[in-house]
């Protein structure tokens, strides 16, 4: 990646401008700009991320360690959740269908929801809470207690080290992580539907994957890998960031989760968008 | 103590100048936090720097190393300027300096022992597994503590934690020390211990110090030399005695204990 992307020179032109910008004119206008610095810095920080990205020496030991952290120890977390996403939202449908006499179509309507959003979006809430706000404190201790710091004197690039394995592992976990959910999610509206009835696991699959396609299924496993990567980038960009003193590292932390969610959200948006044009 | 600095420091002849910083200056936004600071380490020597809490002492050491970079001025590490050398030279000057950080900065998701392995096998590559073993049984010894390698930074006490850090930086051999307040937060007792421990450094490893501290026990232990600085300058520089006997009342009110 020795080719510099454009971003990467008219970032900081604009950045410049923007604190110029806020020097100048009146007090209304700093806060529109801090956030136009703000946006500057994050692409500044991403666009450094990627560079180290594909820089030689990448530190698998780390990523392996942050896999572990991230995907691995979320499984409890995302188990009782999928699951009883899935009983509730089959709970819920059910009375709907009912009214239609169209109860038959209940497993595949809830495994389309499931799969399509409900299963993607909710884990990655979730993890952009649980996965975000541990990346943004930690990062941020370390910050504080100027551990990257050490780490920059001996010759390790703290970037490379703690931000491009983070952001990796959560981009490679977070999609295992929303399949697992959805897996779950379908075995809790299997428990769902027997609540009221009595249907074979077996009768129950194949109901559920009978009217499903392609296009029901790839593009969410696609954004699932966006929202890995704003999680990850995010926690690291709080955290890395993160001010002097103790009480930056709960600021750090709080507004990793704020951001990330919001993003998840925004992106699920323009690829639910793109999604529907491609159709 | 100070005598026998005093008389180590006669005897040294040698004044090869390791690090040179001329005219630094330094601001956060408005704040002006280095306004001109120019001053030299000599080779071999404990020089201590002086200051008041929040009167740019960690600042200007991070400048030594790059961690912040001067807005103004020049900084020489062993004859190179710190603020134009590439990206890899930088990296090969700052393998010869240690540096101490003023809250430890241990890394708290390692033990101890992959503390201490973490710059060996960053800056030394192709150090072999036992050659690591020895290494950390040595400095460990220097530092005084042995039992210690299969536990986790946060389980130390804050002494140890500072004994660590200093095993961890001395153990790649640096030629410079940076030391940033090396015994704020530890008792009286403690403190001894590790002004100790930086003379042994300085005379087993052959190293030149630059030591930030307001605590002057500290200084009194270590240094051969002292600058003071206030208000973003040096303020005075010279050896213990001239300090002890000055009529300033800025020095005095430092000295007063
Ligand atoms: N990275 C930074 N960003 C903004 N201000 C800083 C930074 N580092 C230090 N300062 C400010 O510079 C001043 C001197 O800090 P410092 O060198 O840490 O003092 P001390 O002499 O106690 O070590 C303080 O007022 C501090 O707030
Ligand atoms: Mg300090």
């Amino acid at each position: 990646m020795k080719t510099k992307l454009p971003v990467i020179k008219i970032v900081p032109k604009i950045r410049d401008a923007s604190i110029k910008i806020s020097e100048k004119t009146m007090v209304k206008t700093v806060e529109a700009n801090e956030f136009l610095i703000g946006v500057a810095d994050f692409f500044l920080f991403f666009s450094q991320a990627v560079r180290e990205t594909f820089s030689r020496n990448f530190e698998f030991k780390e990523f392996l360690r942050q896999c572990h952290q991230i995907g691995f120890k979320s499984l409890p977390l995302i188990s009782i959740t999928g699951a009883i996403m899935g009983l509730v939202l089959t709970i819920q449908t059910r009375p709907v269908l009912d009214s239609f006499g169209a109860v038959s179509l209940l497993p595949s309507m809830v495994a389309i929801s499931l799969v399509r959003e409900i299963g993607p979006v909710i884990t990655a809430l979730i993890c952009a809470g649980k996965v975000g706000s541990g990346i943004g404190a930690e990062l941020g201790s370390m910050k504080v207690t100027e551990q990257i710091d050490a780490m920059e004197v001996s010759s390790t690039n703290p970037m490379r080290f703690l931000v491009v394995t983070r952001v990796l592992a959560a981009t490679l976990m977070i999609p295992l992580l929303v399949l697992y959910a959805d897996a779950l999610g379908i075995m809790g509206s299997w428990i769902g539907v027997n609540i009221k009835g009595d249907v074979s696991f077996v009768l129950f699959i194949s109901q559920a994957f009978s009217v499903f396609e392609l296009i029901d299924f790839l593009p969410a496993v696609v954004k699932t890998f966006f929202f890995g990567a704003v999680i990850g980038v995010v926690g690291s960009y709080k955290g890395y960031t993160a001010g002097r003193g103790t009480e930056s590292v709960g600021v750090a932390a709080n507004s990793a989760v704020v951001l990330a969610s919001l993003l998840v959200i925004i992106v699920d948006m323009i690829a639910v968008q793109i999604t529907d044009m491609l159709i | 103590m100070e005598q026998v600095n005093n008389i180590s420091i006669s005897g040294m002849n040698n004044t090869e100048t390791i690090v040179e910083i001329s005219n630094l200056k330094k601001s956060f936004g408005n704040q002006k936090v280095l306004k001109d600071v120019t001053l030299q380490l000599y080779k071999g020597e404990n020089l201590v720097v002086l200051g008041k809490s929040g009167s740019g002492k960690s600042v200007l050491i991070k400048c030594i190393v790059r961690l912040l970079n001067p807005d103004e001025g020049s900084i020489r590490v062993l004859g190179e300027d710190v603020s134009v050398i590439k990206r890899e030279e930088l990296s090969n000057l700052r393998m010869k300096i240690g540096f101490l950080f003023q809250s430890g900065a241990l890394y708290d998701s390692m033990t101890v022992k992959e503390n201490l392995e973490f710059p060996l096998r960053r800056i030394k590559k192709k150090m072999t597994q036992k050659l690591i073993d020895e290494k950390i049984a040595e400095v460990l010894e220097n530092v005084g503590l042995l039992d210690v390698l299969h536990k986790m930074p946060s389980q130390l006490s804050g002494g140890m934690r500072k004994r660590i850090s200093l095993a961890r930086t001395i153990i790649v051999d640096p030629q410079i020390m940076l030391y940033d307040e090396p015994t704020t937060g530890l008792d009286p007792v403690t403190s001894d211990e590790i002004s100790l421990l930086i003379n042994q450094v300085q005379k087993k490893y052959k190293t030149s110090s630059i030591i930030i501290t307001h605590d002057i026990e500290c200084a009194r232990a270590t240094a051969d030399r002292l600058v003071m600085l206030h208000e973003g300058q040096v303020y005075k520089n010279g050896k213990i005695g001239d300090y002890e006997n000055s009529d300033d009342p800025f020095i005095k009110s430092f000295f007063k204990g």
